[in-house]
């Protein structure tokens, strides 16, 4: 079981490593390097006090989901390498039932002295146990002397009498309240009666004391290593011909959309790949917006981007992989029995859509909270349901931007709407005007805009031609704005 | 002229025979009206033909062009609230020019909107086919600037058979351009243009600005004749109406700007 977060780091040269991590208003050391333990650090002290003790210390933030994810793979490879049964367990641990394979590697020490190869070259400082039971294997790894530990059969309860307490994973509040009783050994506390311990310290204490003896089942829940699903599909003859390559992509995508049934998923992202006969791997990936088991879909989605391949001297296999799957549940297809008409999902235009197009430029508009008319927009996904906007002003249904200078404005300052302008190069003669409606910066994104201010009006001209101009400042103090004025939409 | 009962009878079975190979394909019904009578009664079924291409044009005034996208999104809105709910409407166009609060108050809002940023004229063609084959759209809005008599074709088939409102939107190209001289298959073809919008009540007489105000041509209908109104714009709902009375005449000069109030405070100001 290795222990992480105390890389066995290459010492000379490089001063001692540790992490932190916020303990409410204190920032203390989650884990520390061989160099700096031996220097008297050790997780759970104040980095202050750490800093004081050893200046130059390298000091780094944790990062908890990653150590995480970084178990997890270790778990995984565990998983597809050593034992079927392996899960990782709190954030350092991981427990392997090795019973039934440890023969496959010659014995449990030769399959435990492999593990510890392993984590030495990925740079981890690991410590294992074997024993009887997950409980008593787990307090041996990480409360015991040695790093590595055959506890031999029926020896459990013996090898782990010397250990604390805290080898059990109590509580601490129960670690500490036994500490008062001198119980100090889990030896110790398996020599207390049952019944004051459990009236004492609840039944969790005596579950913990039976789990480590075996007398209490300790299933592991094992990580099952995901697999992307892959199908593959290799030729006899080179391809080369376009009619070949779809041929051969509309056999995979059926075979894949079996591999996806069989686990109730449906495809995100789907990667087809095809080995030349040089070697060169041609590749395109597809993305969907939900989860597709349509072969009709999926194969045209890729049609659409098939003639990307470039067959070279021939292709000698493919392969379709869903890089991205998701659940997908059965769905109650409307038609003849339910009596509605069948509207074929929006997702698959979507797909196609943004497979012609590319993915960011199809779209939704949303609301965005902003005082500033060309940040009030925001881009969401094509099936998002963005937030509408408040309907108390007129807003123009095409917006310029950047906005337009607008020049020979003529105006009542500081609160009317001009009454000529040029724009384009073209003379407006203003009839009817609203405003002023005031916008102002944004000093919380930008310092230059703190004093900022837009005074928007909506005007017609004779013809009836309606613009959205707005002035730069109040039009009275020259710290809001240079009294610009600027086209910034049209109404109809 | 009198006319026998026989002669009549047959001017009647041509007359559905025409009408057969004209309205070839298209959903009997399937119309969308604008609600207001006067249009309503001058179009061929009493309204838009739901399941065909429509197209409209501002002319050369970036304003009118305008006018002639918000009269696009209130067709387009009430296909969508007619559809009901989860009805979309895609909207594909070369460069993005669109304000979303502005469409919002033209009936189509954000759950209701979906745009494609095509790029180029071919592009914006091709992405409205793919969303009128798709089926399931309430509506298909493209803007362009160039778009042929095969392009328009291919449109309105693809319409047709669907069952799905193609809108088409010609951009202005240049000044001297009539966006609209070009030929084409669309059902209608529409001109809208900005027209001095009715002067508010107000004893002071610098009153805001009212409702817009539209000249709405219909220069082509297959099946009928052309005709122009004059008609308030797209309210909220995405819906046109007539003005209540021509006070101040339709088409009349409006009052110069000067005589309103007079000028205070004036500042001419040169572009930054």
């Amino acid at each position: 079981m290795p222990a992480r977060g105390d890389a066995a780091r290459p010492a000379p040269g490089l001063p001692p490593l540790v992490t932190v991590r916020a303990e409410g208003q204190k920032i203390v050391l989650a884990a520390a390097c061989p160099a700096a333990r031996a220097l008297g650090l050790a997780p759970g002290m104040a980095m202050t006090q750490a800093r004081a003790m050893v200046p130059g210390l390298d000091v780094r933030p944790a990062d908890p989901p990653g150590e995480m994810a970084d178990l997890a793979r270790l778990a995984t490879h565990a998983a597809r390498h050593w034992t079927p049964l392996a899960a990782p367990v709190g954030d350092r641990e991981i427990v392997l039932d090795i019973t039934g394979s440890a023969h496959l590697f010659g014995g449990e020490e030769r399959l435990c002295r492999r593990i510890l190869h392993l984590c030495r070259r990925l740079g981890l400082a690991a410590h294992i146990a074997v024993a009887d039971t997950a409980a008593a294997a787990r307090a041996l790894a990480a409360f015991g002397a040695a790093r590595l530990i055959l506890c031999p059969p029926g020896d459990a309860e013996q090898a782990t009498a010397a250990l604390p307490v805290a080898a059990l994973r109590l509580p601490p509040e129960t670690v500490a309240g036994l500490a008062r009783l001198g119980v100090e050994s889990v030896g110790a506390l398996g020599a207390m009666p049952r019944a004051p311990l459990a009236r004492r310290f609840g039944r969790d204490t005596l579950a913990a004391l039976d789990r480590l003896r075996g007398a209490m089942p300790d299933p592991i829940d094992p990580l099952v290593p995901a697999e992307a699903p892959r199908v593959m599909h290799r030729f006899a003859e080179p391809v080369l011909t376009a009619e070949g390559i779809a041929d051969a992509t509309a056999r995979l995508v059926e075979a894949m959309i079996g591999a996806l049934a069989e686990r109730g998923l449906g495809a995100r992202t789907l990667l087809l790949e095809c080995v030349r006969i040089d070697h060169d791997r041609q590749r395109i990936a597809i993305g969907l917006a939900r989860p597709s088991r349509d072969a009709a879909h999926i194969r045209r989605l890729l049609g659409l981007r098939l003639e990307e391949i470039a067959p070279g001297f021939g292709i000698e296999a493919m392969a379709l992989t869903a890089t991205r799957a998701d659940a997908l549940a059965s769905t109650a297809l409307p038609g003849a029995l339910t009596g509605e008409p069948a509207v074929p999902p929006l997702a698959t235009l979507v797909d196609r859509l943004a497979t012609r197009l590319g993915d960011r430029r199809l779209y939704r508009l949303g609301m965005m909270e902003s005082e500033l008319p060309e940040r009030a927009q925001r881009r969401h996904r094509p099936l998002a349901h963005p937030p509408c906007w408040p309907d108390d002003w007129p807003r123009p249904v095409r917006l310029l931007d950047p906005a337009e200078p607008v020049d020979q404005v003529l105006a009542e300052l500081p609160d009317h709407p001009p009454r000529r302008f040029r724009w384009r190069g073209q003379a407006y003669r203003v009839v009817r005007g609203d405003g002023p409606e005031r916008v102002h910066g944004e000093w919380w994104r930008n310092a230059a805009e703190a004093d900022a201010v837009r005074d928007y009006f909506q005007v017609e001209d004779e013809a009836g031609h309606r613009f959205w101009i707005f002035r730069r400042g109040d039009g009275v103090d020259t710290r809001t704005g240079d009294m610009s004025w600027h086209m910034h939409g049209l109404f109809g | 002229m009198s006319v026998s009962a026989a002669q009549s009878r047959r001017i009647a079975a041509l007359r559905a025979e025409i009408g057969a190979i004209t309205a070839s394909g298209r959903e009997a019904g399937a119309v969308l009206p604008f609600g207001a009578d006067a249009i309503d009664a001058r179009l061929v079924g009493g309204g838009l033909a739901a399941a065909a291409l429509h197209e409209a044009s501002g002319g050369a005034a970036l304003a009118d062009d305008a006018a002639a996208t918000l009269f696009l999104a209130g067709i387009a809105a009430r296909r969508a609230r007619e559809m009901g709910e989860g009805a979309v409407v895609l909207w594909a166009f070369g460069r993005a020019e669109l304000y979303g609060p502005g469409l919002q108050q033209a009936g189509l809002a954000p759950e209701r909107l979906l745009l494609a940023e095509a790029g180029d004229d071919a592009a914006v063609l091709a992405v409205m086919e793919e969303g009128l084959r798709h089926g399931g759209l309430a509506a298909v809005v493209g803007e362009v600037r160039l778009a042929g008599m095969t392009a328009t074709r291919r449109l309105q088939l693809a319409a047709e058979e669907r069952g799905v409102t193609a809108l088409l939107l010609r951009r202005p190209r240049a000044r001297d351009r009539d966006a609209l001289a070009e030929p084409s298959a669309a059902t209608t073809r529409w001109r809208v243009g900005a027209m001095p919008s009715a002067r508010l009540a107000d004893p002071v007489g610098d009153a805001g600005i009212g409702r817009a105000r539209w000249q709405l041509d219909l220069l082509r209908q297959r099946g009928g004749e052309p005709c122009s109104w004059i008609v308030e714009g797209t309210d909220a709902e995405g819906r046109l109406a007539l003005p209540a009375g021509f006070r101040d005449g339709p088409a009349a000069p409006a009052r110069p700007a000067d005589s309103v109030s007079p000028i205070v405070a004036g500042a001419v100001r040169a572009a930054a």
